[in-house]
């Protein structure tokens, strides 16, 4: 059994535009000690999701169905009180802008002291002395030190790191990182995923990296759901995702971006764009949502909804190019052809 | 031009269109009498026609240097000649006259735009500051320029929360090209924006390049982005360029330690290319105070005892490729360029 089982999961909010689906029928599931990488693009529900398995969802929106299961128990279903335990001792989160977490007026020490005293009977001294542990685990220089800091006296990467170690103080089963590089330099990025990686291995963390840049999913992720518009579109282990990408959409991204080549040569071809834009939430195209920008769009793409099909080898995407009928028929048209 | 001053990218070798001389820009604090050196005596030319990018994290001096170069900001000292007229020289008039030339784009298209002030209005600001055309005339233009940047000139009575955010970039690069300049300076143009539509956006540019013969000083963090745009680029430091060359040269020979660190901390999307990746100490140092002899010593695998005496300046190693380093092999015999 995974550790985490998503099944069905709705989370919508109810504007004067119209009923927004952030996150619009979800099902994926996490395995202990595992990377799993979710990436996408703003507005696809990326956030919504990571906020919805923690149950932390803003007003007005609200999660209107499905099931997140911890170990077989549905966390939907408990009391405030409940979830609360849960939150912190079995799964934690980290967000992109740590010091919009961080509380400016209290000492960094405090503040994970105060994440371990929630969970764990400790007296002040304990506390201080697992705090000063817990920052020597995520690599802080100084931690005896750095402990009576406030927020401001530390760089991004710093707070990065203390945020990691307040999540993981009370022995979290399950980190959900929302883009936790994205606002850093990308030589503190690659401090900060060799620590995630490394805490992985060592305590067997299962991790959801959310995040929008592929080439941090393709260095750190084992398997990859990518979302579009409230919806998972393609899942697949991330070699198979990034050698043959399967969705319109996720061949778009991996081809729209400029890769660094480091090979000494002019590259004059011009970067393949997507066309057009990703649609507003509460102006959603009939069927498939990407229809409208892709190239091999057909009539049937938006007479219906279009599900997710399951193409073995852990790999699964919402395309009607992958429906048992459209192949076959592609396939009597290929030999048709050939003969 | 003739095909002797020409190289294969078509930027003009000969005369630079920018020659900027030991650029300093300080920022006095007001506390302690400290100094932040965000750009600290840099030298460096744009050729016609091309395309140089510069490349830095967060504090480097890349935004401040972009700045300086249209005198938004007015440098501390040094030299900018801008196509043969000194810049720093000129009187608030002929100062005008000239930034018709010269335009920027911004990284955030929708704090760079009036939120109150039609599109048409926007695109249309530049025409009417510098007091060009008549009204028709500025509306066929506004027109003109949105279908340049491919936007349909049907919406220029729409205000820029109507758009996307890539719609509001080009919304920016038709006002920046409203006033036929010669050189845009392009500050993170496409960092803001998802990923599926920095392409379009980056392919903008390059048409526009080609059609207008612009010249592009291109500033960003994103490297991938840099080596994909650029004809040369700069790799700048705690306000100095440590190191400049071709792109294709730079990203393949990189020969200064920090390029090559920053060059190997890019993730790059394909999981089956692993590489040896150079992680950094500690974090980027403040401009405020910079370490003495070479300021990447501390965070450098390589730093020498000798790298806290000198303080190394860019010099030319192989043909067009200069470093400021003195564990490149030969650059003590090469020659200094600033």
């Amino acid at each position: 059994m995974a550790l985490l089982e998503i099944e069905g999961l709705k989370t919508y909010f109810t504007t004067r535009e119209g009923v927004v689906r952030a996150v619009d029928g979800v099902s994926f599931h996490l395995d202990e000690g595992e990377l799993l990488g979710l990436v996408g693009e703003s507005g696809c529900g990326k956030s919504v999701l990571a906020l919805s398995l923690m149950r932390l969802v803003p007003p007005p929106g609200e999660i209107v169905g499905g099931r997140v299961l911890l170990a077989g128990r549905n966390l939907l279903e408990l009391s405030e009180e409940e979830m609360r335990q849960i939150r912190g001792s079995r799964i934690a989160m980290i967000f992109q802008d740590p010091m919009t977490s961080l509380n400016p007026v209290y000492t960094v020490g405090e503040q994970i002291a105060e994440a371990l005293r929630l969970h764990r009977k400790l007296s002040r001294r304990e506390a201080r002395e697992a705090a000063i542990e817990a920052m020597r685990e995520v690599a802080i220089p100084d931690p005896d030190r750095r402990v009576d800091d406030y927020p401001h006296q530390l760089s991004g990467g710093m707070r990065q790191r203390v945020m990691i170690a307040m999540a993981l103080a009370c022995d979290p089963q399950i980190l959900i990182a929302d883009e936790p590089t994205t606002a850093l330099d990308v030589t503190i990025q690659a401090q900060i995923l060799e620590l995630l990686d490394s805490l992985r291995r060592t305590r067997n963390l299962a991790i959801l990296l959310i995040t929008h840049d592929l080439g941090v999913v393709a260095e750190t992720a084992e398997r990859v759901i990518v979302m579009y518009t409230g919806r998972i579109v393609e899942e697949s282990p991330v070699e198979e995702l990034f050698a043959h990408p399967k969705h319109p959409y996720t061949e778009g991204l991996l081809r729209s971006v400029p890769k660094l080549t480091l090979a000494g040569v002019r590259k004059a071809e011009r970067l393949q764009a997507i066309e057009g834009n990703v649609p507003k939430l509460t102006r959603l195209p009939p069927g498939c949502h990407f229809a409208p920008r892709c190239p091999y769009r057909m009539a049937r793409c938006t007479e219906s909804e279009i599900p997710l099909y399951e193409l073995g080898g852990g790999v699964r995407v919402r395309c009607v190019l992958y429906d048992s009928t459209v192949i076959a028929r592609a396939d009597v048209e290929e030999k048709s052809a050939t003969r | 031009m003739n095909d002797s001053g020409m190289n294969e990218a078509g930027a003009d070798q000969t005369t630079p269109l920018v020659r900027v001389r030991g650029l300093v820009k300080h920022f006095p604090l007001e506390a302690d009498g400290l100094v932040v050196r965000a750009v600290d005596d840099v030298s460096f030319d744009i050729f016609r026609g091309e395309t140089l990018g510069i490349v830095g994290e967060s504090g480097c001096g890349k935004s401040t240097l972009g700045r300086c170069l249209l005198r938004l900001i007015e440098p501390t000292r040094g030299e900018i000649t801008f196509d043969g007229r000194d810049l720093l020289k000129l009187k608030s008039g002929e100062l005008r006259a000239l930034r018709r030339d010269m335009q920027i784009i911004f990284q955030d298209p929708y704090a760079s735009l009036d939120p109150r002030m039609r599109v048409r209005d926007q695109i249309a600001e530049p025409l009417a500051i510098h007091r060009l055309g008549t009204k028709s005339e500025r509306r066929a233009r506004v027109a003109e320029l949105m279908r340049k940047v491919g936007l349909d000139p049907d919406y220029m009575d729409r205000y820029p929360h109507e758009f996307s955010g890539g719609q509001r970039q080009r919304i920016g690069i038709a006002r920046a090209l409203a006033l036929n300049p010669k050189l845009i300076v392009a500050d993170e143009p496409v960092s803001a924006l998802d990923v599926s539509v920095q392409a379009q956006v980056i392919n903008l540019l390059e048409d526009l390049q080609e059609e207008f013969g612009l010249t592009y000083l291109f500033i960003s963090h994103g490297l991938a982005v840099v080596e994909h745009i650029s004809d040369r680029v700069a790799v700048m430091y705690l306000g100095r360029i440590v190191e400049m060359a071709r792109a294709e040269e730079l990203y393949s020979r990189p020969l200064h330690p920090y390029t090559r660190a920053l060059l190997s901390a890019i993730p790059i999307p394909d999981p089956r290319r692993k590489r040896e990746r150079i992680i950094l100490r500690g974090d980027v140092p403040t401009p405020i105070n910079p370490p003495s002899g070479c300021r990447f010593r501390q965070r450098c695998p390589e730093a020498l005892p000798e790298c806290a005496e000198t303080d190394p300046r860019l010099r030319e190693v192989s043909p067009g490729h200069t470093v400021a380093c003195i564990r490149v092999p030969g650059w003590s015999s090469a020659r200094q360029v600033e």
